[in-house]
């Protein structure tokens, strides 16, 4: 609860966010290197504001569902998450692993008059601080143990906190759609993913039981050739998880 | 950069407005009644473009973008201004016969006419009434920044309006639109349209008339009654280029009585009831109507032969469509400015201007052509037309995928 030994508004020598404002630039072109990303971020959008309305009775309508809330984003990149959740009114900490990444976020915000408290450390350093929102998108499949990993994400959240993943399933199809054909043509950088490291469904809600959550909803992220990326029932390219407390009632 | 220091973010629009004409306004009234924030520049003072001899044209505003209009709270402004369409009749010159097109009574009025000037003067008001729009009514730009953080425009007096997304309302030659590069395919008619309100002997009884002479179609179309209880139409006269010049010069009552000889005395005699203008047709159609942090709407987007009185509705399905892009992402999180929003508002109105100019362009041509065999296929054409319509439906809305659907706005509901 007590983020004071984190300094919020990081100090930005200017040369070096001339550096980093020219490589956000393609960071955050739509059209660049994480163009898939720009592409889906509308939609996994989209499932974690149903969650959010759900889970806190929250109307629709507004454009401040997160109003009051702490929010953090493991595994941030650039910022393509972090930065919706602080206009949503959340109090945002965005972290990653990668010191550039962190860098290139910085600069972003900062042309974007938003303030996101990047860090660049992992999950397992936060000491007492609990946050209302979890979010962690197609991080999972890339740590090298899920258990422990899932364990510090459940230890960050608040008591009424909701848990929100993506990652991509284990099955032949996403080994060709994610693999050998995004990867192959170039649509995500090659070697971003290993298909061994990939998680099921059923294998991701162990996790999350064990770390003493309770999954209260899993989608599949599917691709429509008429309308590209769109939540949908068929889990086998890709999945959102989310998960609560689990109070020991239910 | 000291440009963006001096901008503090209470400053920060989520849309900045390019032309306060009746899209653009009418853009900055939907967004306000969602919520969004919005600054209109437009270099005419409103006291020019509200008087009364400023604008003497009329606009079908058709039922989806009435039922918009009603949904934003401008309607209620217009009340009693506007002259519900109950047919249009359409005619191959003065022959008898031709077609009426006949609204069945649950689709209500085709459309209902306004002047101008009303329409304007509504809008107006609801924008000034509106707590999240700031007008900037007189100020011309100077400079106009658009990058990956947001837009900038300068103003010629030294102040400057932030955003996230500028539009770009200016009309047909927007140079918002030359600035960012894109192409316009442009087909000039040969010809140019006469506009002019008229009063006549007797009522319309809510009847449009469409009479189609070889030189262009002759539009009359029904206006309310002025305050003495006169009858008013507007009349919409296609005339060949070379002839406009002379038809403007002609006296008043001279070119009345020309007018009530294409009217073949249909509605009486006639009197001048507004200064006449004149206005180039041809129709246009951009490349593109997006760019980074930039939306076309309207003129500037598009341009269509006026024969069929959709111009000015398709600026409005073009302000539903942005409008609830917006508002949705607003609603994630999104900057109004993100290339996702403006994709798919690119790919929702791009096959719905190009059917309707394809469509109203063959329209024309069809009524251009002269001689006897030439009446005979526009009297076949024109049945074609009407059965058209549900077919092109069909195809649209199969065509399209998810961007089939009719944005909320125009079905009367906010987003």
């Amino acid at each position: 609860m007590n983020a004071s030994t984190h300094p919020v508004t990081p100090t930005i020598d200017p040369a070096e966010a001339a550096h980093f404002g020219r490589m956000a630039a393609d960071w955050w072109d739509p059209k660049g290197s994480s163009a898939m990303l720009h592409r889906l971020n509308p939609v996994r959008l989209g499932y974690i504001r149903a969650a959010v309305d759900t889970h806190w009775h929250g109307n629709p309508d507004t454009f401040t569902p997160l109003e009051g809330r702490r929010a953090l984003d493991v595994g941030c990149g650039a910022g393509l998450l972090a930065e919706p959740l602080a206009r949503l009114g959340a109090t945002v900490t965005a972290l990653d692993a990668a010191p550039e990444n962190i860098a290139v976020a910085r600069a972003h915000a900062v042309g974007q008059r938003l303030t996101i408290d990047y860090r660049a450390v992992g999950v397992e350093t936060l000491a007492d601080e609990r946050f209302d929102l979890v979010t962690c998108m197609e991080v999972i499949e890339h740590v090298s143990d899920p258990a422990g990993f899932v364990a510090a994400l459940a230890r960050v959240l608040a008591p009424d906190g909701l848990l929100i993943l993506s990652t991509p399933n284990r099955t032949p199809l996403s080994r060709l759609g994610i693999i050998t054909v995004s990867e192959g043509l170039g649509r995500i950088p090659k070697g971003t993913h290993d298909w061994d490291r990939f998680i099921r469904p059923e294998e991701l809600a162990v996790l999350l039981t064990s770390a003493g959550l309770r999954v209260t909803d899993t989608t599949g992220l599917a691709f429509s050739p008429g309308r590209g990326l769109v939540l949908s029932e068929n889990v086998a390219l890709n999945y959102l998880v989310t998960a609560v407390a689990d109070s020991g009632s239910s | 950069m000291t440009v963006r220091m001096e901008n503090t973010p209470d400053s920060l629009h989520d849309v900045v407005i390019l032309g306060g004409g009746l899209v653009g306004i009418t853009l900055a009234i939907a967004l306000d009644a969602h919520g969004l924030t919005s600054a209109v520049i437009d270099p005419a003072s409103p006291a020019t473009t509200l008087a009364p001899g400023f604008d003497g044209r009329a606009s079908a505003v058709a039922s989806a973008a009435w039922r918009m209009l009603g949904a934003i709270g401008v309607a209620a402004r217009l009340e009693g201004q506007g002259c519900p369409i109950a047919a249009i009749r359409v005619t191959d010159g003065l022959a008898p016969g031709g077609l009426v097109f006949d609204p069945a009574p649950e689709d209500g009025a085709v459309g209902i006419m306004f002047e101008n000037r009303r329409l304007r003067r509504a809008l107006r008001e609801a924008a000034e009434a509106a707590p999240n729009v700031t007008l900037f009514t007189p100020a011309t730009p100077a400079q106009v920044t658009r990058d990956a953080d947001g837009v900038r425009v300068m103003l010629e007096d030294g102040r400057t309006v932030a955003g996230a997304l500028l539009v770009a309302a200016e009309g047909r030659n927007s140079p918002t639109r030359a600035a960012a590069g894109i192409n316009v395919a442009t087909w000039q008619y040969d010809h140019a349209a006469i506009i002019a309100s008229v009063r006549h002997e007797h009522p319309h009884d809510g009847i449009a008339h469409e009479i189609f002479y070889p030189a262009g179609p002759f539009a009359i179309l029904p206006l309310v009654d002025d305050a003495e209880g006169r009858h008013r139409s507007a009349i919409v006269w296609t005339v060949a280029g070379k002839d406009a010049e002379g038809m403007l010069a002609l006296g008043d009552r001279g070119f009345a009585a020309e007018a009530e000889k294409k009217m073949g005395g249909l509605l009486g005699a006639i009197t001048l009831a507004s200064p006449r203008t004149t206005y180039p047709l041809g129709f246009h159609h951009a490349a593109r109507i997006t760019g980074e942090r930039l939306a076309l709407v309207g003129d500037a987007a598009h341009g269509i032969h006026p024969i069929a009185g959709q111009g000015l509705n398709l600026g409005f399905r073009d302000v539903a469509a942005l409008v609830e892009v917006l508002v949705e992402a607003k609603r994630l999180g999104l900057d109004p400015g993100d290339a996702q929003g403006l994709a798919r508002y690119e790919r929702w109105r791009a096959l719905d201007t190009f059917m309707v100019a394809a469509a109203t362009d063959s329209l024309n041509r069809l009524f251009g052509l002269r001689g006897r065999t030439a009446a005979a296929a526009r009297r076949f054409g024109l049945g074609a037309v009407q059965r058209l319509s549900p077919l092109k439906d069909r195809f649209m809305a199969e065509a399209r995928g998810e961007t089939g659907t009719l944005p909320k706005l125009l079905q009367g509901i906010a987003v």
